[in-house]
């Protein structure tokens, strides 16, 4: 290993999953991907320690959801102790500020409450650090600064460089998470310390229902005469607008794809 | 003397009875030869049922009961006023500003910007003796010529390389920097991966508020404190919330219909103060080739696709991979063993989505056709022109596939090879 290879904090903030047919409390996906991005950093770069980090309700279910990510191989978690309902980031930001890590990962969005996606945000905001979403991989971390890249639409990635401390956000492109190993997770131990808790009333006011299902858009025919009614109700999907090359020269043919494949802007 | 009408029975007659010689001359003289409809000398409507209609092209004459053809011209001053049915709006002194931030990814508004402006119509529209002004925020380059069929009244083009690429810091300073000097009422970005997901939660926070994310219905309520109620999805799409609409709010795809019946005026907007330029933590290094047979199927760009009439497996793989395309292939190139089952597309397979569907000896079941029904251009290489993939491609070349992908390879590659030497 070289020299100035050294090891990073990696905090990983995990929250209780919700499984999406049972309903069930599970380890969430994304938390999950983060935690197993973690753990690769902490093989590729010796000296790296990874910790985890929940603010939220001690409970049955919601334990046996958090032993989920100590089973993939870690051996203790903090948690932060606060009543059902209460905001999640004053607490975890007072603790990343006492302790600060290089690197806070998180998943995207929660499975559970209002799941708006804010919470990587907030903390970024609060803290002052940088943030980059949607992440794929830690390429590498040298002299405080992380190289990573970013997922983008259509599998596409990008290799950004960012300064610690940072926060970054995991979704559903990172490496998917290793099995759960039920004897380790069971060994592990859960720190609960218990910390001022505020209530979140906004959240509190508003009407919660189970989601139903968007309407779909229907398509708005805008015809004056009940002749074009017709046309647009009879029409067929597909209008045979096409371009067809018979007779042509392998050469041409080619020619003619090559025109349209630059037009696009596929060919790299 | 002049108003009294007088009546002319006879001709009267005349213009009743078909059959009579002078009956078209007459009707000419009384309403411009073709009149179905005039008003008697009574007051009353009367009706010549024999002049509805036109003589068809074989002499036979047609009768159109929807009225929208009445002989050529009619028809043709119908298509002109569908063309300029939209309504010109120009909002002088708004009562306030909507600001919307489109995403344009590949520099034009897509969908979900056209549905995103749709809905800030509603919040500008909402009451008709104070009409609020929508106001497009675009960064960088766009190639977007029809702003104002959009919907958008006042546009901001921010052009500068600090926004190129991943700048949430400088695209944010540029928004704060708009907060401070128009202070629009509402803040809408579009809930989407590329663009407004991030910032708009960056913006939510930098001003202070509580943003609604993945919002796809709004109502008005006179209670909430900006007069509208929202419903959002929260928790990974498991809950509905309902909530007073916010001042930023990222709303999802189809969460309002497009703008069709008016035109705005797109005017062009510039800040009084320079935008401070922002200290960035965070550098962009680009993007980074990826391979494109790691690229799952479903969301891949571009793909060659290979199928039954593909003879030359070899050259088949060598063309994908000078192309830098995802393979796909049909069932019976699955069946036979030539391709891997996760690479059919189809119903059976997968749905792809991509932007050029290249399909290389494919016929075009019915099945395959379902699977690339997303696809934005289809290009095909076959030797049958009857086929059903012929009909649905936007270019289709008739010849042996072998020959002409070899063709195409070495066009790439000389290509390449001259922008190398170049270099």
């Amino acid at each position: 290993m070289r020299p100035e290879q050294q090891g990073v904090e990696v905090a990983v903030l995990v929250s209780v999953g919700r499984h999406p047919i049972t309903g069930r409390a599970r380890r969430a996906d994304q938390d999950a991907r983060g935690l197993e991005l973690a753990l690769g950093l902490e093989r590729q770069l010796s000296g790296s320690r990874v910790s985890l980090l929940h603010a939220g309700p001690r409970g049955e279910e919601s334990e046996a959801a958090l032993r989920g990510y100590l089973g993939m191989g870690l051996e203790s978690l903090t948690l932060l102790e606060q009543a059902e309902g209460s905001d999640a980031i004053p607490a975890l930001a007072e603790h990343l500020a006492a302790a600060p890590p290089q690197l806070v990962i998180t998943g995207a969005r929660a499975e559970r409450g209002e799941g708006s996606g804010l919470l990587p945000y907030a903390l970024a905001e609060r803290l002052g650090w940088p943030l980059v979403n949607g992440l794929a991989a830690v390429e590498k971390v040298e002299n405080g600064v992380a190289t990573v890249l970013q997922a983008l639409p259509r599998g596409q990635r990008r290799r950004l460089k960012v300064r610690l401390p940072a926060i970054l956000s995991v979704d559903g492109a990172a490496p998917a998470a290793r099995q759960s190993a039920f004897g380790p997770a069971r060994r592990a131990e859960l720190e609960a310390t218990s910390v001022a808790a505020e209530p979140d009333q906004e959240l509190a006011q508003w009407q919660l229902a189970p989601a139903r299902k968007r309407p779909k858009r229907l398509k708005i025919v805008k015809a004056a005469s009940a002749r074009e009614r017709f046309k647009a109700a009879a029409a067929k999907a597909e209008g045979g607008s096409g371009q067809v090359l018979t007779d042509v020269t392998p050469e041409q043919g080619a020619e003619a794809i090559l025109k349209l494949l630059e037009e696009e802007g596929v060919l790299r | 003397m002049s108003e009294i009408r007088r009546r002319d029975p006879r001709r009267e007659w005349i213009a009743r009875n078909r059959l009579h010689p002078e009956h078209l001359s007459v009707l000419a003289e009384q309403g411009g030869g073709a009149a179905s409809e005039w008003l008697g000398p009574n007051g009353v409507i009367r009706k010549n049922p024999h002049a509805i209609g036109f003589i068809g092209p074989n002499g036979v004459k047609r009768i159109d009961r929807s009225g929208a053809q009445q002989g050529g011209q009619a028809a043709a001053a119908g298509t002109r006023a569908a063309q300029d049915s939209r309504r010109n709006v120009i909002i002088e002194t708004p009562a306030f500003l909507v600001a919307v931030v489109p995403e344009l990814s590949g520099g034009r508004l897509s969908g979900h910007d056209k549905d995103l402006l749709g809905l800030a119509r509603r919040l500008a529209d909402a009451d008709p003796e104070h009409p609020g002004a929508v106001l497009a925020v675009v960064f960088g380059e766009h190639k977007e010529d029809a702003f104002g069929e959009a919907g958008i009244d006042r546009l901001l083009h921010l052009d500068d390389d600090a926004y190129v690429g991943f700048a949430p810091e400088a695209r944010l300073a540029a928004l704060s920097a708009v907060e401070r000097e128009l202070a629009p009422r509402h803040w809408l970005l579009p809930d989407s991966p590329l663009g407004g997901a991030d910032l708009g939660r960056r913006l939510a926070l930098r001003l202070g508020e509580r943003p609604a994310t993945g919002v796809w219905q709004i109502e008005a309520d006179g209670e909430a404190p900006l007069g509208w109620r929202c419903t959002a999805r929260g928790a990974a799409e498991s809950l509905d919330i309902q909530r007073p609409l916010p001042r930023v709010a990222l709303a999802l795809a189809e969460c309002a219909e497009p703008v069709d019946e008016t035109r705005h005026a797109a005017e062009p907007l510039s800040l009084a103060e320079a935008i401070p330029s922002a200290l960035s933590r965070i550098e962009d290094l680009g993007q980074v080739a990826v391979d494109p047979a790691g690229v799952a199927l479903a969301e891949a760009e571009f793909i060659v696709s290979g199928g039954n009439g593909v003879k030359d497996w070899d050259g088949f793989h060598h063309a994908a991979k000078v192309l830098g395309a995802t393979e796909g292939a049909s069932r019976v190139a699955v069946d036979d063993g030539f391709m891997a089952r996760d690479r059919q597309v189809g119903a059976t397979g997968t749905w792809v989505t991509a932007r050029v569907y290249l399909a290389v000896g494919i016929s075009g079941a019915i099945q395959h056709l379902q699977g690339i029904q997303s696809c934005d251009k289809v290009v095909t290489i076959n030797l049958d022109p009857g086929c059903d993939m012929i009909k649905r491609a936007d270019l289709a070349v008739i010849g042996d596939s072998a020959e002409i992908l070899a063709a195409l390879v070495a066009k790439v590659e000389q290509q390449r090879g001259g922008q190398r030497d170049a270099a």
